[in-house]
């Protein structure tokens, strides 16, 4: 780890500031997974702002949607009375990461941009071109067993590790930030990028901009909600695949579902195609059946993830079982 | 069958771990924790290469940076003066530290960096630029299996399970009616005890040396680095008081040991040097990589007609290393033709290590998976088929068990489990979403004893105080020493305590091979025994009928000294020492085993059972029940043998379902060194566990009856996992771990 400075900031301006007026400088809130990278030598920051007294640390139910900070812990998040109402899936998602000393330091902000773990990032040896852009991808016809099977690209086959993420993208959340140019709200979907030519950008935050909160809008989805996570065993383990459902389901019918993706690309993969077809349909395993087919409309595996291409629809169709309760 | 067996309820009213407290509350100090002063710290420079040679070593930026107070390499090293007195040319024994640029794999530790502070050593240690010429490394072991060749070891020890063996016919399985013909792969695993490596090494003169180490032999430690260092022997002393766990990898002198010992030389103040938990994967041994190749044949009865069994492990460029994965095969059934084969591979890794089991927890995944399919083949009852081929002696020593309880291990478990519930059709018995499957494996591993020897310091106010330089790793040593010198001495257990991991107390062997509780414990009933002979002679003062008390009769009860024999002569304990003046009575103990080995083969035994639940979409498998029926003779501290057969079980779980080291063979490097990648279960993974002890006496391997207990309680896990999986699914895994993505 390199020598920084550490600088606690009390107000959005004052981060702001510092974000603008030195490059190198980066946020830490819980710190979960940046000191980490620092401690392998992955990234050096020489300024550390510390944004765990700002107060973006409210959850609240508004009119038409559900809002919370971004500084709120990952383990408050996750069972605030509001939050299990009515967007119980975000809940489900985030118990199923990490561990619970890391969801009780790890914050909402902080986990939107967590890091990818494929293990050439994190091995300074390696060519990696997320962590030194132009160096190559390592992980191409290395050991890609937890690697993406859709939107990568010769630059970069890494994943998104957050569970969290694939519950905000199924339920359409907003990401609220803030920067010198003033306050904007990126969707989701938008927010986290495909790696294309660029993989050293997770995000399409701007260095000197800070996320402030999250908001999700209200729906009919609560009683029929699903995040399934496979992975190798059954805690603190990153998803070989992971699959978040939400139903509103109208007796058998399916008036509207969301269906989201993790472990499978650089970004939280919504699965749209798959949630056009089921929408009006009925609840039953066939369906689900043609809906995982088409959601694996474009995957492509590499030397040791071939396995995704068959997990991914398994664990979908599952899910789906889950949360509309039918079982054949 | 009277219940003589215990089970969990049995043990847990059984005494608890003496040092239990201090290890929950933090206050043991293991060897990361000790602080000196005048320490200074040291952090390690790997290659990121597998095979080549370093050009340069530029050491400037570091040597600049705060803090720094020397950056030791091959460059500058003062070296180990036993690597002079080597031959160049043969095999070496270790890789031998700074003494060339060469690189002998990815991860070999190529310099250290001295610093006040850990974090500016850790700092400097990546401001080290090395440059190298750079050879294609080799680390696949079936791409390079033309590389196979038979051990050293087998030419100095013919009789080993590192020789080529025949007994009858070769390759007999081709004429049987029934066959399995088939590989199984255990892939590296590592060690990673909670605790990481860790050294403290003080130069205290010129030729004098103090260590404080993770070492699962205080004395064998002091004996190697004596060696090395060209030291009188008693001027190294080494203390490992507390050791958070080892599994084998703490049983030699690794790289990193003698560096600290270069450093600390060098900069002449004390070097601690603590490994990183990704360096656990390769600085101190691995259980090897190890394909295997099975073949059983069997006539339609079940009794096996022929085995032939070939192992293929790796192994680094610079050292031989061998373990028995062959034995089982031998030994544990009634074959007439058995021929086995040993060989292994050099490769660009780093040297394995003895891990839980060793040897004998590989081999037993493929024997007791190729027994699974034997007995689907056969249409029989897996236990059934071992049964028909139970070994009523050694067939491979031709010598009578000292004691086998392994029908009794079958019966008792069969029933704990449920193993009526099992279906005889695989992928036939299934709830929702869940397959469910029973499976049976079979555990032994080589009860063995050694020489040592203790001392007791008994004070006037009946307290005593036990010492031998033997390490407890874990299983709970001080915990079972209490016990046995209670149970001998008649002396309540909160009357006594045990010193250990010392290099300067009594000689004790390595923690190592399950033999602790059979070697210090028989020293610990020969010491407390000649104490007892000691204080009948000094109550022969008072009361000459004590002439003729024998220690097995001896007891102290209370604050007296009783004689069985004779229970009216008691005497004051107190006064033993009153009249002489004496402050203490100090008492030393040898023992050693006799002749019995010429005449009984003596192993330990166990049966695993386990129910697991694989998920039909997904693949996961949910261990759901786990039984082990342990025959480790008398258990003599049955809350710590259960507590040690849970750890086993949850080895065995890791071993066969997510346990995996992985090498990019591009470079050599590992891949999934991290505890986010390199995977151990936890908690939740585990299921409930019965722990079954037969708890009948071996009469024959020492006084307390006991047998090994540390192995067997791994190995045959993994297998029985494998076993219940197929019940559960009709899916036969064959390479470990037994992931999701193997049974969609």
């Amino acid at each position: 780890m390199n020598n920084f400075q550490y600088k606690r900031v009390s107000s959005p301006a004052a981060a702001i500031a510092e974000l603008s007026k030195d490059p190198a400088a980066k946020l830490v809130a819980g710190g979960t997974n940046l000191i980490d990278l620092m401690k392998y030598g992955v990234m050096a920051p020489d300024k550390l702002v510390d944004v765990n007294h700002l107060s973006f640390d409210a959850i609240k139910k508004e009119e038409r949607s559900l809002y919370i900070g971004a500084t709120v812990r990952n383990a408050v998040a996750a069972g605030n009375a509001d939050v299990l109402k009515y967007q119980p899936l975000l809940s489900q998602a985030m118990l199923a990461g990490a561990s619970a000393q890391l969801r009780n330091k790890a914050t909402m902000g902080g986990n939107l941009l967590q890091r990818t773990r494929c293990g050439y990032f994190y091995d300074i040896s390696a060519p990696c071109n997320k962590r030194v852009p132009g160096s190559g991808c390592a992980a191409l016809e290395g050991y890609n067993r937890m690697h993406a099977i859709f939107g990568a690209s010769s630059s970069c086959i890494a994943v998104n590790p957050s569970d969290m993420n694939v519950a905000l993208t199924a339920l359409d959340a907003t990401i609220l930030v803030s920067g010198p140019k003033g306050d904007r709200k990126i969707p989701v979907s938008e927010f986290h990028r495909l790696p294309g030519t660029h993989p050293e950008l997770d995000t399409t935050l701007d260095r000197k901009e800070i996320i402030t909160g999250l908001v999700i809008p209200d729906n009919n989805f609560a009683a029929h909600t699903t995040y399934l996570k496979v992975r190798d065993r059954i805690s603190y383990a990153f998803a070989l695949i992971s699959v978040a459902v939400a139903i509103d389901l109208d007796g058998t019918a399916i008036r509207d579902i969301r269906l989201a993706m993790g472990g499978v690309a650089h970004k939280p993969w919504r699965l749209t195609e798959a949630e056009q077809l089921l929408k009006g349909k009925q609840a039953t395993v066939e369906n689900f059946k043609m809906a995982a087919e088409l959601a694996m409309k474009g995957a492509k595996a590499y030397e040791h993830n071939a396995f995704k291409l068959k997990l991914a629809p398994n664990t979908m169709i599952q899910a789906l079982k889950t949360a509309s309760g039918v079982k054949a | 069958m009277s219940k003589k067996h215990l089970e969990n309820a049995d043990m847990e009213t059984a005494m608890s771990r003496v040092d239990g407290r201090v290890k929950v509350m933090g206050a043991a100090k293991y060897t990361a924790e000790v602080q000196l002063p005048e320490l200074t710290y040291g952090v390690l420079v790997e290659s990121t290469i597998g095979q080549g040679v370093i050009t340069a070593l530029d050491t400037k930026k570091a040597e600049w940076a705060p803090g720094v107070i020397a950056v030791i390499s091959h460059l500058n090293t003062p070296g180990v003066p036993e690597y002079k007195l080597q031959n160049q040319d043969v095999i070496q024994k270790q890789l031998r530290v700074f003494d060339s640029p060469n690189i002998y794999y990815n991860g070999q530790p190529i310099a250290v960096v001295v610093a006040d502070t850990f974090e500016r050593a850790r700092y400097a240690a990546s401001l080290v630029k090395v440059t190298y010429a750079k050879q294609q490394s080799y680390s696949n072991l079936e791409d390079n299996l033309s590389k196979a060749v038979v051990p050293k070891k087998a030419k100095s020890d013919p009789k080993g399970f590192t020789t080529d063996f025949l007994r009858g016919k070769a390759e007999a399985f081709r004429d049987a009616e029934f066959q399995v013909n088939e590989e199984y792969i255990q892939p590296s695993e590592a060690h990673h005890p909670m605790e990481p490596h860790s050294i403290i090494a003080t130069w205290e003169a010129a030729d004098k040396l103090t260590l404080v180490d993770k070492t699962q032999g205080s004395q064998q430690t002091a004996a190697s680095i004596a060696k090395s260092f060209q030291l009188p022997p008693e001027n190294v002393k080494v203390l490992s008081t507390y050791v958070g766990g080892a599994f084998g990898s703490a049983l030699r002198v690794w790289p990193h040991e003698i560096v600290a010992i270069l450093a600390a030389k060098k900069v002449q103040k004390p070097v601690k040097l603590v490994l990183h938990r990704n360096q656990m994967s390769y600085m101190v041994g691995y259980r090897p990589y190890t394909l295997q190749k099975v073949a059983i044949g069997a006539s339609k009865d079940g009794k096996i007609v022929g085995l032939s069994h070939a192992s293929y492990g790796k192994t680094s460029m610079y050292e031989e290393f061998t373990e028995n994965v062959l034995i089982m095969s031998r030994m544990m059934y009634d074959i007439p033709n058995v021929d086995t084969k040993y060989r292994i591979v050099p490769l660009n890794v780093s040297t394995p290590a003895p891990m839980r089991g060793p040897g004998e927890a590989t081999g037993s995944f493929a024997l007791e998976c190729a027994m699974d399919e034997l007995s689907y083949k056969l249409n029989m009852d897996p236990i059934a088929l071992r049964l028909a081929n139970y070994a009523s002696q050694d067939p491979d020593k031709k010598m009578p068990w000292s004691s086998n309880y392994l029908k009794e291990c079958y019966e008792l478990g069969a029933e704990k489990i449920g193993w009526n519930k099992r279906k005889a059709q695989p992928d036939a018995n299934q709830e929702g979403e869940w397959k469910i499957g029973y499976g049976v494996a079979t555990g032994t591993f080589g009860a063995f004893r050694g020489g040592a020897s203790a001392k007791a310091t008994f004070k006037p106010d009946g307290t005593l105080l036990l010492q031998s330089a033997i390490a407890d790793i874990g299983p709970g040593t001080a915990t079972s020493m209490t016990a046995i010198a209670a149970k001998n001495l008649g002396l309540a257990p909160e009357k006594i305590s045990f010193q250990l991991g010392n290099s300067t107390f009594p000689k004790a062997p390595m923690q190592g091979g399950s033999n602790t509780v059979a070697t210090v414990g028989s020293a610990i009933v020969a010491t407390c025994d000649n104490l007892k002979v000691e204080l009948a002679k000094r109550a022969a003062v008072q009361k000459p009928e004590w002439k003729n008390a024998i220690a097995k009769n001896i007891k102290i009860v209370g604050t007296q000294l009783i004689n069985s024999d004779d229970a009216s002569s008691k005497v004051e304990i107190a006064s033993l020492f009153s009249q002489d003046n004496l402050a203490e009575l100090v008492v030393k103990g040898d023992a050693a085993p006799g002749e019995e080995s010429k005449k009984y083969s003596f192993y330990s035994f166990s049966v695993h059972f386990i129910e697991a639940h694989v998920h039909e979409l997904t693949g996961v498998v949910k261990i759901k029940n786990a039984v082990s029926v342990i025959d480790c003779g008398t258990v003599v501290s049955p809350k710590t043998a259960r507590s040690q057969s849970m750890g086993g079980i949850v080895g065995g779980i890791g071993m066969a379902l997510m346990e995996e080291v992985v090498l990019d063979d591009r470079t050599g490097r590992t891949v999934t060194a991290s505890f986010g990648d390199y995977h151990v279960p936890v908690q939740a993974d585990i299921p409930q566990m019965d722990m079954m002890f037969v708890n009948e006496r071996d009469p024959y391997l020492n006084p307390m009856g006991s047998k090994g207990l540390g192995e067997i309680v791994i190995i045959g896990v993994a297998p029985a996992v494998a076993n219940a999986v197929y019940n559960a699914t009709g899916k036969r895994v064959r390479d470990l771990p037994i992931t999701p993505d193997k049974l969609i």
